[in-house]
């Protein structure tokens, strides 16, 4: 049994020593949005926030996150209150299978929360352990540039809100 | 597995079916309409239209809140297929798209919408070109019958009930009524044959960037993919491949030890196999992985590499050929040429690298008959196999095709490289329903991969430099010859291995394409634009050779080539113009990287395409820093989506010709997972820029028309930019240096 935070609420879960993260989010936490990709941290598509830091829950032991905060893209929003990347996602129509998509999500998500304003580079590098096979790059840039303009500014902003915008334009016809 | 049979096809086969197919490029059409379509519909200048176009029961469920479940032959893996159908059918039923719940169809006669009614899949570009008549049709007939079911209800002439998008209105006396209100009483009426369609010039949904319908599922996590699903009581399945095709399994060491590991349910020995079963999939898989297992035999020789089956086509090049394509006199026109240049080209085998593992859930019911779901591209082609492995009818198997985490071409029948019949011998020795998944491991090891290939060209000269002669003999194996031959138009030359090579634009007055048969003993399958993804490679960067042979800039050479082929003359200037004028450098750019630009052209799918790739170089490796594509596939329903796939079918292009390659060694794929393997990522994806043009050609293909152009582009700007011709793939594997 291991209790943690998922998605703002505690759970306990009934989990094999040995099991990972993943297999606890997909069996008895009955989430479908983390996703098995690779099983070796090599694709992203099981990348969930573990007190607000991307990590691979496809090697990270489900002991290891006994009484920590686990978010996952399921925690992010809903349907009918989405995340701001959510609804930049929908307004991009950044995403064709969308396999990658729920890792893609928060690994956006926690970058916005550390960086309001994300340069381009910024946004590639924290996309950077993400595979998409359907090429969808570039409008996934987009769409995390659209939500940080629609995301509010936090009180403790470290950086000017509009840094991003010079790189928007320079996308705007990819 | 080795069991699986082929899929009953119509005698004769299906003409051309991978490379262009339907209605096929002007001039063509006889042989390409070799297979019976409806003489109406070869007389209306659009695609074809299937008996069940009428079947509105079997497609469409109009329910009260007014959402619309369509129930679609294709399956919906990233492309877009369940939006552009919805968009179809909503212009004629007068609907909003977005009021449309699409779920693919069970394996049934009337979902056999394709070639005749003949067959329905899910890949050779062909879902929208295919259905796009029968779909209007559906939805004409749709609002006919929901028409009369208001005028019967107000008893008022029909002619004085017209539609808004969803409901149905009498202007006369203002009242109106929702679909859904009008729904059951419409599924009563006589299904009428003659609902006319609308003019073109009317259309208010096709042609318009409609939203996708299924990001906002995909961007919660509530999307669910085949490793998704689930049945009460079931047992999860996790696979040991044997390490090279066609070992099976001698020995087990530990049996009895990894038997009594936690949750472990029973071990099965399975063709080429071993199946550990558990509670949990996780559980199934560490167990599988702690077995000893022996194997013996092989059906892939210890000694085989890739570079070995390299060798053997090389070898096999000077054997017996068989002409897939000639015109003019070909030695005749090699005599008078003043020049002879000759290249040999290669490419890889690929792995599909879709990011949904594959997985198969079999369940079979009380009565005996038999639940599947899984990722697959064609329902009753795996019905029939399915069947066939169960010792059922056809009848009793029910297909389920969920959502694809991506497909390229991997879900077709494919013999070893296929789960369902792991899933159906496992769920019948425990008499419980069993789920298999593969590994991403076990998914490198039994793909049915990107055919490698080998291709010789030959091109005589003129004093100009112009090309009068050419010749392509291509060497090897493809998917459609080995688990689909009866779609072959001519069964002695496989369509493809030499689609790419064949049905070229260019005006050299004698070319010929001759095909040598030589057998690969890797299984082998379709793969985002087939033969197209290599052999346009080949023969575009043999043509910029011969450019720069014969000193000429080689977007002018082609520009000449193709005096007598409007369509692609204007295509190619179209890409030249979004490029911001054709330059082929090497120049300065801004950022201080010395840059060149490399154009290519495809005509895959029924489609056309140019392609402009510019690039520069960094510590020996090629940056793409942009590609300008221009597609003419004729006509289209939704430019966003178009232009979507089209970049989509550029990246796949790009990361094929850069980075990827199954290298196999003593008879084993040595690659088996992304660590090896890599795909294009985030860092080196480039601007892709789309132009859509629309020149009222029949429609084509659009998912998979935009790959095959990038790699000779990108080969070709290399070649600009530093004088070394690549002619074998991925550009990982060569050394560059800056000129």
């Amino acid at each position: 049994m291991v209790q943690f935070s998922l998605n703002g609420a505690p759970v306990a879960l009934d989990v094999p020593p040995e099991a990972s993260l993943l297999q606890a989010l997909r069996g008895p936490a009955g989430l479908s949005g983390p996703r098995f990709g690779c099983g070796t941290e090599r694709c992203g598509s099981c990348m969930v926030l573990l007190d607000g830091v991307p990590s691979c829950a496809c090697t990270l032991a489900a002991e290891s996150c006994a009484g920590r905060a686990v978010v996952t893209v399921e925690g992010l929003g809903t349907r009918e209150a989405p995340h701001p990347l959510q609804a930049a996602f929908l307004a991009e129509q950044a995403g064709q299978c969308g396999y990658c998509l729920s890792g893609i999500l928060v690994s956006a998500a926690a970058l916005l929360a550390r960086d309001p304003a994300p340069a381009e580079e910024a946004i590639r590098a924290a996309l950077d352990p993400h595979l998409c096979r359907c090429g969808s790059h570039n409008r996934i840039i987009r769409a995390v540039q659209r939500a940080a303009r629609a995301m509010p500014a936090p009180s403790d902003s470290h950086g000017p809100a509009a840094t991003g915008t010079g790189d928007v334009n320079r996308m705007a016809g990819s | 597995m080795n069991s699986i049979t082929r899929p009953s096809l119509p005698p004769g086969g299906i003409a051309n079916l991978s490379r262009r197919g339907l209605l096929g490029a002007a001039g063509i059409g006889t042989l390409l309409l070799g297979f019976g379509l409806p003489t109406a519909a070869r007389a209306q200048k659009g695609p074809p239209m299937s008996r069940h176009a009428t079947a509105v029961a079997a497609y469409l469920q109009i329910r009260p809140d007014g959402t619309i479940r369509l129930l679609s032959p294709f399956v919906e893996g990233g492309q877009g297929i369940a939006t552009s159908s919805a968009q179809i059918i909503a212009e004629e039923l007068d609907a909003d798209p977005a009021q449309f719940v699409v779920e693919c169809a069970p394996a049934g006669a009337e979902y056999q919408i394709m070639f005749g009614d003949q067959v329905r899949f899910t890949g050779g570009s062909f879902s929208t070109r295919a259905s796009y008549t029968t779909f209007r049709k559906l939805g004409a007939t749709a609002r006919a019958m929901l028409v009369q079911a208001a005028a019967q209800r107000w008893g008022v002439p029909t002619a004085e009930v017209t539609t808004s998008p969803g409901r149905v209105l009498h202007a006369a006396s203002s009242r109106s009524l929702g679909y859904g209100e009008l729904a059951e009483a419409a599924a009563k009426l006589p299904v009428p044959a003659d609902a006319s369609l609308k003019d073109a010039a009317q259309f208010r949904v096709i042609g318009k960037p409609t939203p996708r319908l299924d990001v906002r599922a995909k961007s919660t996590g509530a999307a669910k993919y085949g490793i998704d699903s689930a049945a009460p009581g079931m047992l999860q399945a996790a696979i040991a491949h044997a390490p090279r095709l066609g070992q099976e399994p001698a020995t087990l060491g530990n049996e009895a030890a990894v038997r009594a590991m936690p949750g472990v349910h029973s071990v099965h020995r399975l063709p080429g196999a071993v199946a550990v079963l558990a509670d949990r999939w996780w559980r199934a898989r560490q167990a599988v992985e702690a077995l000893e297992i022996g194997w013996t035999g092989g059906t892939l020789p210890e000694d085989f590499s890739s570079a070995s089956q390299l060798a053997g086509f090389k070898a096999a090049a000077g054997g017996a050929a068989q002409v897939a394509e000639t015109r003019g006199d070909l030695e005749a026109g090699m005599r008078g040429a003043a020049k002879v240049v000759e290249a040999e080209y290669d490419a890889p085998y690929l792995a599909h690298a879709q990011l949904e593992p594959p997985s198969a859930l079999a369940v079979f019911a009380a009565d005996g008959t038999l639940d599947l779901t899984m990722p697959n591209q064609a329902p009753e082609m795996y019905r029939e196999v399915a069947a066939k492995l169960a010792g059922l009818q056809p009848g009793q198997v029910r297909i389920h095709s969920p959502l694809l985490g991506g497909f390229f071409g991997r879900h077709f029948l494919y013999d070893t490289a296929n789960v369902f019949p792991q899933a159906i011998a496992l769920a019948k020795a425990v008499g419980r329903p069993v789920k298999v998944i593969w590994s991403r491991e076990e998914e490198f090891r039994r793909d049915a991969y990107r055919p490698l290939s080998y291709t010789k060209l030959r091109a005589g000269l003129d004093a100009q430099g112009m090309p009068v002669a050419l010749q392509a003999v291509a060497v090897g194996e493809g998917p459609l010859g080995r688990h689909m031959a009866g779609f072959l138009a001519n069964p002695k030359v496989d369509d493809s291995v030499v689609e790419g090579l064949t049905e070229k634009p260019y005006g050299i007055a004698h070319h010929r394409v001759d095909y040598v048969h030589s057998k690969q003993p890797v299984n082998i399958g379709f793969w985002r634009s087939v033969a197209h993804s290599m052999n346009d490679f080949f023969y575009e960067s043999f043509l910029d050779e011969l450019a720069v042979t014969a000193g000429r800039d080689p977007f002018e050479y082609r520009m000449a080539l193709l005096a007598g082929s409007p369509r692609h003359a204007t295509l190619l200037k179209a890409a030249a113009e979004l490029s911001g004028g054709w330059q082929r450098g090497p120049y300065d750019a801004a950022d201080g990287t010395k840059r060149a630009r490399g154009c290519a052209m495809a005509s895959p799918f029924g489609s056309e395409v140019a392609t402009i790739a510019e690039v520069s170089l960094k510590d020996g490796e090629v940056v793409v820093h942009h590609l300008w594509v221009a597609i003419d596939p004729g006509q289209i329903v939704n430019p966003a989506i178009v232009a979507a796939q089209v970049r989509s079918a550029a990246a796949i292009g790009l990361s094929s010709a850069l980075l990827e390659e199954v290298v196999f060694e003593k008879g084993e794929p040595q690659a088996l997972n992304f660590d090896a393997y890599p795909i294009l990522p985030p860092a080196r994806m480039p601007q892709i820029s789309v132009r859509i043009v629309e020149s009222g050609a029949p429609m084509g293909g659009v998912g998979e028309p935009g790959t095959p152009g990038v790699p000779p582009a990108v080969a070709n700007a290399v070649a600009a930019l530093t004088g070394q011709r690549i002619r074998s793939l991925p550009l990982a594997k060569a050394r560059l240096g800056t000129t």
